[in-house]
């Protein structure tokens, strides 16, 4: 597949702050793409400069292989983390407004289908509830038939179930081989939906990859939990590669029946046992060095 | 242009939704105006005023409850007749009188000039309507209301859409940043136009106030005088932030125009100085060309220098805010 958009040694530095540190990125079409990271690791930054709302303070951002310009705002679809809508316009109004300011825009009934807006679309923009207004938003950003659409921590502040109707929305804009970058600190999310993520923190990506390929990259391992409560032993007796976490003995292991047979020998309580694959929590906390586990 | 009608219409459908500021645009100068109608319908004038021109002796000048006025130009004097400002004109130099007649006060201020026993003079008389305040007072309040309009539609709206979000929105859209503003000018323009002439007419209705001029040629003034108020707004719109400092910055342009421009008293006598200010507000121009137009019924050669001046900052204020715009 050939590469959308590339970046190039991408720095944002703000009078006291170096938001980006120097990013280089390649994605290819049709790819669904995810930027992880904690707050402030400066997700928001690279996607709008990315956008071509932030100017950068140095490096390039190639669309196509050209810089962006008229051609990007015609084929970019953007969902900011807070986007204002004009107050007083009903849902069909919005939609109406901004499918009016591109050339070859999606058929209104095609949006409202979409992102299944028909049920309030006379509504007003001020009245709509957390996961109509995300989907309305996406509706906005899909107006223009997008070759790339930009998804900013979409699902923040969505129920579980409106997350989840979010979700199915994203992958039907993947099928229609829209390329779609997405931030988000849900780790459920981009494991997912996303093809490819690289993990920010601090201005810089630290690792990036398909995320089966950075899990078999970072854990050989499964992981065996038992409540504390559970284990009358000290970690130190237990003879594991152990640690505890929220209430949790944790337990890296590359060989779980030896270690379920060792557990047994100490006579530890295990109906309440996990066995669970790492996954991207586990690598987002390795990499980001967050001390959580301490 | 399908993006500047888009965002057009937009614009329109917002204003007319926000129904309380509707209301008020087109509610507050109706009140206003009928308030000062109701305020100054039974003005009482204790004395009779005669205007004199010229130096000498007559014994009619000598008559109680009479307040003489002296004039120096004898056609200023004669128009302060037409409108019932003074009741009766003497003139020494030419030996000679005027009065209205549709002047009540007039017939009175004859009887009594007749009856003092002086030399003879000749009478010549003059007709017109009274000029009342209100007459006086209405382009004032016309404009004035234009100027908030346009001010606050603009400044403060485009300061709360940038403050908010939704400008940043449409940075990431083909919307170029001419056609925003000139689809606002437009929205702005169209509102304000329709909402003066519906002031106008219902007013007019109810005052009966006074119209000399061209209607088309107020319309004009309307236009221009609407365009470049606008534009002046857009110097706050450009580039802040806060709609706290926006509002702070609009009041502080609205304000000197309410006392200068001539909204509510006319600066004649005033040192020149401030003459010098008021000409280069944007509202004097309009209520003085306003004013010519309904009051003296003055054409295009005689408030062509108000249209000149108003299209000229117009332009130069919609360089400085096209250029100074930032979407955040």
């Amino acid at each position: 597949m050939p590469t959308i958009i590339e970046i190039q040694s991408l720095v944002k530095q703000y009078p006291n702050l170096t938001a980006v540190k120097g990013i280089d990125l390649e994605i290819e079409k049709g790819c669904c793409f995810g930027l992880l990271g904690p707050n402030g690791a400066g997700k928001t930054t690279t996607m709008e400069m990315m956008e071509g709302i932030t100017p950068a303070s140095s490096g390039k951002i190639l669309y196509k292989g050209q810089p962006l310009g008229h051609q990007f705002k015609e084929e970019c679809g953007i969902q900011f983390q807070h986007t204002a809508l004009q107050e007083f316009l009903s849902v069909k109004e919005t939609l109406n407004f901004f499918h009016g300011l591109y050339p070859t825009p999606m058929a209104l009934d095609e949006v409202i289908e979409t992102c299944a807006l028909e049920s309030f679309i006379d509504n007003d923009n001020r009245k709509l509830s957390g996961g109509q207004r995300q989907r309305l938003l996406l509706g906005i950003a899909l107006i223009n038939n997008p070759s790339i659409v930009f998804l900013d921590e979409p699902t923040t502040g969505l129920d579980p179930q409106a997350r989840h109707n979010f979700w199915d929305l994203i992958r039907s804009i993947q099928a229609r081989q829209t390329t779609i970058i997405l931030s988000t600190h849900y780790m459920e999310e981009a494991a997912e939906l996303c093809d490819e993520i690289a993990i920010m923190d601090h201005g810089k990506i630290i690792a990036q990859g398909p995320p089966k390929t950075l899990l078999h990259e970072y854990f050989d391992t499964r992981l065996v939990k038992v409540p504390e409560a559970d284990v009358s032993v000290s970690l130190d007796e237990l003879g594991m590669d152990a640690i505890r976490y929220q209430g949790w003995i944790e337990i890296s292991t590359n060989n779980v029946s030896d270690t379920l047979r060792q557990l047994l020998k100490l006579d530890i309580n295990l109906n309440n046992l996990h066995i669970r694959q790492h996954n991207l929590e586990d690598l987002f906390l390795h990499l980001t060095g967050k001390e959580l586990r301490v | 242009m399908k993006r500047f009608l888009a965002m057009l219409h937009a614009r329109n459908l917002e204003f007319v939704r926000d129904r309380a500021a509707l209301g008020w645009n087109i509610i507050f100068p109706i009140l206003l105006v009928v308030g000062f109608a109701m305020i100054f319908s039974n003005e009482n004038r204790e004395l009779y005023k005669v205007g004199v021109i010229g130096e000498g002796e007559h014994p009619f000048l000598n008559s109680r409850y009479i307040q003489f006025i002296p004039e120096k130009d004898k056609a200023s004097a004669i128009t302060k007749i037409e409108r019932h400002q003074v009741d009766l004109l003497f003139s020494h130099n030419e030996q000679h009188y005027w009065i209205n007649s549709t002047s009540p006060n007039g017939y009175i201020v004859e009887k009594i000039l007749i009856a003092s026993d002086g030399p003879k003079l000749s009478k010549g008389t003059v007709s017109g309507k009274e000029l009342r305040y209100i007459d006086w007072v209405v382009p004032g309040i016309l404009g004035m209301n234009m100027m908030f309009s346009a001010l606050f539609g603009i400044g403060f709206v485009l300061v709360r859409y940038r403050k908010n979000g939704v400008l940043k929105r449409l940075k990431g859209t083909p919307l170029s940043i001419t056609e925003f503003i000139l689809a606002q000018i437009f929205s702005r323009l169209t509102l304000i136009v329709s909402v003066s002439i519906l002031v106008y007419v219902s007013c007019d209705l109810v005052l009966d106030f006074a119209m000399h001029g061209s209607y088309l040629l107020l319309l004009i003034v309307l236009i221009l005088g609407a365009l470049s108020l606008i534009s002046m707004g857009l110097l706050v719109a450009a580039r802040f932030h806060s709609d706290e400092l926006a509002g702070g910055l609009v009041n502080f342009m609205s304000w000197p125009m309410m006392l200068l421009s001539g909204v509510w008293f006319s600066l004649e006598g005033a040192p020149d100085w401030i003459k010098f200010s008021a000409d280069l507000l944007p509202l004097t121009h309009v209520v003085d060309a306003a004013r010519s137009i309904m009051l003296d019924g003055a054409g295009i050669w005689d408030v062509g220098h108000h249209l000149i001046i108003l299209i000229l900052m117009t332009l130069v204020f919609l360089f400085i805010g096209v250029k100074t715009f930032r979407w955040d």
